[in-house]
């Protein structure tokens, strides 16, 4: 006894094998979030057109996400489909869909409350100089809600990486899977490598969040005054 | 489908529809009891506390809960800490909770525009009328949508106990997959007792949320 179990960290190629894991936990994440973007913004532009059939529509898909753990959808997705459909998806396109079915509603939720926030006033006062609908949406809304926008999608990035340490659970190798295996591996030789391990497990997610979460700060900071 | 599967399973879904719910809510009272001194801290700069609060709440905000679970169950032991699977759930949700609610009354404080402050001196009120009387109920209506939104967050969060073997729904589903390949009939109970279980407070906290808006300023 008496060592935390940090040595473990240093032995071969550990530290490395923890930081790919954490790297496939980030690919998945950003790979969700792209795809989330782009299908947020296009539904953000049609829910707030606010045609009362699109918008019904919307508010079940919202209120499924927002009450159905991702855990859930991940079970239903990887496991569901393949008993039920015979569909034979990848543990990792599983999750992405996932979490692109969820991310999109947050952002359709969020492109929508950007684009309602912009006054009435912006609208009238391009009218009043003459602007096109279409140059008022290209010099004056677009731009508005952009700078709105990133800050907001930065958060559900990093509550994107967060969510993805669950993939675990369907059996991806990310960050803690592999913090699991040199545990296992280690038994014998640093019993405590538990403590160390998942420590530093801790530690790689709130640098890689904390530092997203400080950029988006930094930026609404900027912007959003 | 399986009719005489899914009537078989139920009851073992009850039991665990149970111990989450349990689970969860006294998580969640922990999450609240905890963020409100973090928030108090925060909102009074009491010196010193206030750096430790500031550490706690980042450093929980910006992990995953199943990475908090794994070092509170599999890692704290190491150095002498045991404990059981279901304080560790509630005591990881709490302080996951503690953090978000933390920041949400914090910011609700904060949010108490400067002139109720200067009209309650103007008045003659003194410190404790001011934050009894003015400062607190503006805040408490106006933090109401926010701790909603973590109280969901938080009862959707319960699925990770299943990760420290603690009987919640996500482990009953796993298990029964596992043991019989019922795939589909163990699926639907799931979302069934998660709607169960989501539904009604998400519903019912639409209502609190439009019955809390009495003391906001200027609505």
């Amino acid at each position: 006894m008496g060592s935390l179990g940090f040595e473990v960290l240093f032995k071969g190629t550990n530290m490395l094998r923890l930081l790919e894991g954490l790297g496939v936990a980030l690919k998945i994440s950003l790979v969700s979030v792209l795809i989330s973007i782009v299908l947020g913004i296009a539904f953000g532009m049609l829910v707030s057109m606010k045609k009362p059939a699109v918008n019904a529509v919307f508010n079940v898909y919202l209120e499924i996400v927002r009450i159905m753990p991702q855990m859930v959808l991940l079970f239903i997705v990887y496991f569901g489909t393949t008993k039920s459909l015979g569909l034979n998806l990848s543990a990792e396109a599983a999750s992405i869909i996932v979490f692109s079915f969820w991310g999109t509603a947050e952002m359709t939720d969020l492109v929508r409350s950007a684009i309602i926030s912009i006054p009435v006033i912006q609208y009238e006062s391009s009218a009043a100089l003459g602007m096109s609908r279409l140059q008022t949406q290209a010099y004056i809304i677009i731009p508005q809600t952009i700078r709105r926008l990133i800050p907001l999608s930065i958060n559900l990035i990093t509550r994107m990486i967060k969510t993805t340490s669950l993939v675990m659970m369907i059996g991806i190798v990310e960050v803690l899977k592999v913090g699991q295996q040199i545990i296992e591996a280690n038994r014998k030789s640093s019993p405590n490598a538990a403590f160390g391990i998942f420590a530093t497990v801790f530690l790689l997610y709130f640098i890689a969040c904390w530092s997203i979460s400080q950029l988006s700060k930094y930026l609404e900071n900027k912007w959003v005054k | 489908m399986d009719i005489s599967a899914i009537s078989q399973y139920t009851p073992l879904f009850v039991q665990a529809f149970f111990l989450t719910v349990k689970i969860g809510w006294i998580g969640i009272a922990l999450s609240l009891g905890i963020g409100i001194v973090c928030a108090f801290v925060m909102y009074f700069k009491i010196p010193v506390l206030t750096v430790i609060v500031r550490i706690y709440v980042e450093l929980f905000r910006n992990t995953p809960l199943l990475v908090q679970l794994f070092f509170i169950y599999f890692g704290l032991p190491k150095l002498g800490l045991t404990i059981s699977a279901e304080v560790c759930g509630a005591l990881g949700l709490g302080l996951l909770g503690g953090s978000y609610m933390a920041e949400a009354i914090r910011s609700a404080l904060e949010a108490v525009p400067p002139s109720q402050r200067e009209s309650a001196l103007a008045l003659g009120m003194g410190k404790g009328q001011l934050f009894g009387l003015i400062t607190l109920p503006q805040a408490v209506s106006s933090s109401v949508p926010a701790i909603l939104a973590n109280v969901i967050f938080l009862l959707k969060e319960t699925s990770v106990f299943s990760a420290i073997s603690l009987m919640d729904l996500m482990f009953t589903a796993k298990d029964l997959i596992g043991l019989y390949y019922d795939t589909t009939e163990c699926l639907v109970l799931l979302v069934i007792f998660y709607v169960i279980m989501l539904l009604p407070v998400s519903f019912l906290g639409r209502w609190v949320e439009h019955k809390a808006r009495f003391a906001i300023y200027g609505d």
